[in-house]
């Protein structure tokens, strides 16, 4: 039985896949289909899993185990019942009282930890000294760092019209810029392609049996 | 109209390039080498240089839609940790992470040098938590708090290699395997920059260039495995041929084809416009 059920995925799955690679032709109720099923299938099955995984076990287990020593747990549940008051219209505003405190505490931890991480951190990672390294290829790569970062965050300096001499770092950021978004553009191809290699080799191996 | 037609006859003789481009490597393989970058180099050092017997975490960040890129560089850091005599936690912070994290292990105890791998001894699945950075910030105080139960329901004080684990603090390394958020980031944030732990990681390839940034002089990130490429460059230092260096022939070979196709577009587009301006030219005069 697990063996024929195993099957039966496997076919579906051929299916579905052809099914999504029928749009390369044209758009055509195949696509449709496939594109319906994946994104009923998506949220019914992130519905359920949160469900089982978080707030089952979270709370109604603990409040079931010992309702008296979690009574703390009945905030968030009124929280998460004041979110679901959005589905009528009249009743939407209770629902930004929770919303608020999401945001707000997500956004204080957050701002905490990225003016860390995104901001002292790498700027602190800039300050080297560019003579340190022990190759020529390491001390090039500590002057393109410099180089790079400042002329980079220049481009986005608009308070003064950048003419003149004042214009040749901002080129230079330019410089920098594309090469980076020609590095993002190779990796975007590569993860497209891996996607691609990732159903090749289920239909070539899974389905078909071509290879191992 | 006729443009119209052509232009989508052209897009669809691209696409069966590419599809042929990837597929036949994949049925004939090449064997085509390649290189170890330092980045990959930095994120296996880390690993290899951690004693027998200390603990290291892999966070399974990911869902089943990147298993391509994700589940080779999860399979060989395992495989990796598991030959210096390391132990491993799995977390996740992606609902499917779990599953991920089970297949994985399963994948690695196929070898036989590590089939004798026991589940609570060697390596343990603490399972998805919802809550990304609040939760990580929360095992920054105690582990045991937030995943007081393994993926399977099975209480902490049960799983004998957790007996030396309280916080995040008491790992050697973590390595977050992330296809989005909360991820990498959130791990560097809270596991490096507040706790000191050294944090090394893998991505997509399309997320890469985001992360190389952390790889930096304040070692925010202990190198990066970027995409499909650096889960052979693992694998390669692992000795290891695995299912990414294997799918690298098709990489190559779809890469080689897309810069062709991208030359002969631009030759064609420059042709084009030559010919128009000629075709101007000789109307003005």
């Amino acid at each position: 039985m697990p063996d024929l059920m195993n099957t039966i995925g496997i076919w579906l799955a051929a299916f579905f896949t052809f099914c999504i690679f029928s749009f390369l032709y044209r758009d055509n109720p195949f696509y449709k289909l496939a594109e319906q099923i994946f994104v009923g299938l998506s949220a019914g099955y992130g519905l359920i899993y949160v469900v089982y995984s978080t707030i089952v076990p979270n709370l109604f287990a603990k409040l079931s185990q010992d309702f008296s020593g979690n009574l703390i747990l009945l905030i968030p549940f009124a929280l998460g019942l004041m979110m679901l008051t959005r589905i009528y219209p009249k009743t939407q505003w209770i629902s930004r009282y929770p919303i608020s405190i999401v945001i707000g505490t997500s956004a204080a931890i957050s701002v905490m930890r990225s003016l860390k991480t995104d901001l002292l951190l790498q700027v602190g990672a800039t300050i080297i000294n560019p003579f340190q390294g022990s190759t020529a290829s390491e001390i090039s790569g500590n002057l393109l760092v410099i180089i790079g970062t400042l002329c980079g965050v220049y481009f986005f300096y608009f308070s003064k019209k950048q003419e003149g001499l004042a214009k040749i770092p901002s080129k230079i950021g330019v410089y920098f810029l594309m090469v980076s978004f020609g590095a993002t553009f190779g990796y975007t191809v590569m993860a497209r392609i891996s996607l691609l290699i990732g159903r090749l080799e289920f239909l070539l191996k899974d389905w078909l049996h071509i290879i191992n | 109209m006729s443009v119209n037609t052509s232009s989508h006859t052209e897009r669809r003789i691209v696409f069966l390039i590419i599809f042929l481009a990837v597929m036949v490597p994949l049925i004939f393989p090449i064997g085509w080498g390649s290189e170890v970058s330092p980045i990959a180099r930095m994120s296996y050092d880390l690993i290899d240089e951690t004693p027998a017997g200390k603990y290291g975490l892999i966070s399974f960040d990911y869902e089943a839609s990147t298993i391509t890129e994700l589940q080779p560089m999860a399979v060989a850091q395992i495989e990796h940790a598991w030959s210096k005599g390391q132990k491993i936690i799995a977390t996740a912070l992606w609902p499917q992470g779990p599953q991920m994290a089970e297949a994985s292990f399963a994948e690695a105890k196929r070898n036989p040098a590590y089939a004798d791998k026991e589940y609570g001894v060697d390596y343990v699945n603490l399972g998805y938590k919802v809550g990304g950075i609040v939760t990580l910030q929360a095992m920054g105080s105690s582990i045991r708090d937030v995943y007081p139960k393994d993926s399977s329901g099975k209480n902490w004080d049960d799983l004998p290699m957790l007996k030396g684990i309280r916080t995040l603090k008491d790992l050697a390394w973590v390595s977050s395997l992330s296809s989005g958020v909360p991820g990498l980031k959130e791990w560097v944030m809270i596991a490096h920059d507040v706790h000191n732990v050294p944090v090394t990681g893998g991505t997509t390839a399309v997320s890469a260039p985001g992360f190389l940034p952390y790889v930096n002089d304040q070692k925010q990130l202990h190198g990066l495995l970027g995409g499909l490429k650096a889960a052979s460059e693992y694998e390669m230092l692992i000795d290891k041929k695995g299912p990414a260096t294997t799918k690298m022939d098709a990489q190559s070979v779809a890469h080689i084809v897309i810069l062709l196709l991208i030359t002969l577009g631009n030759i064609t587009a420059f042709r084009r416009k030559r010919a128009k301006a000629n075709l101007t030219g000789g109307q003005n005069a």
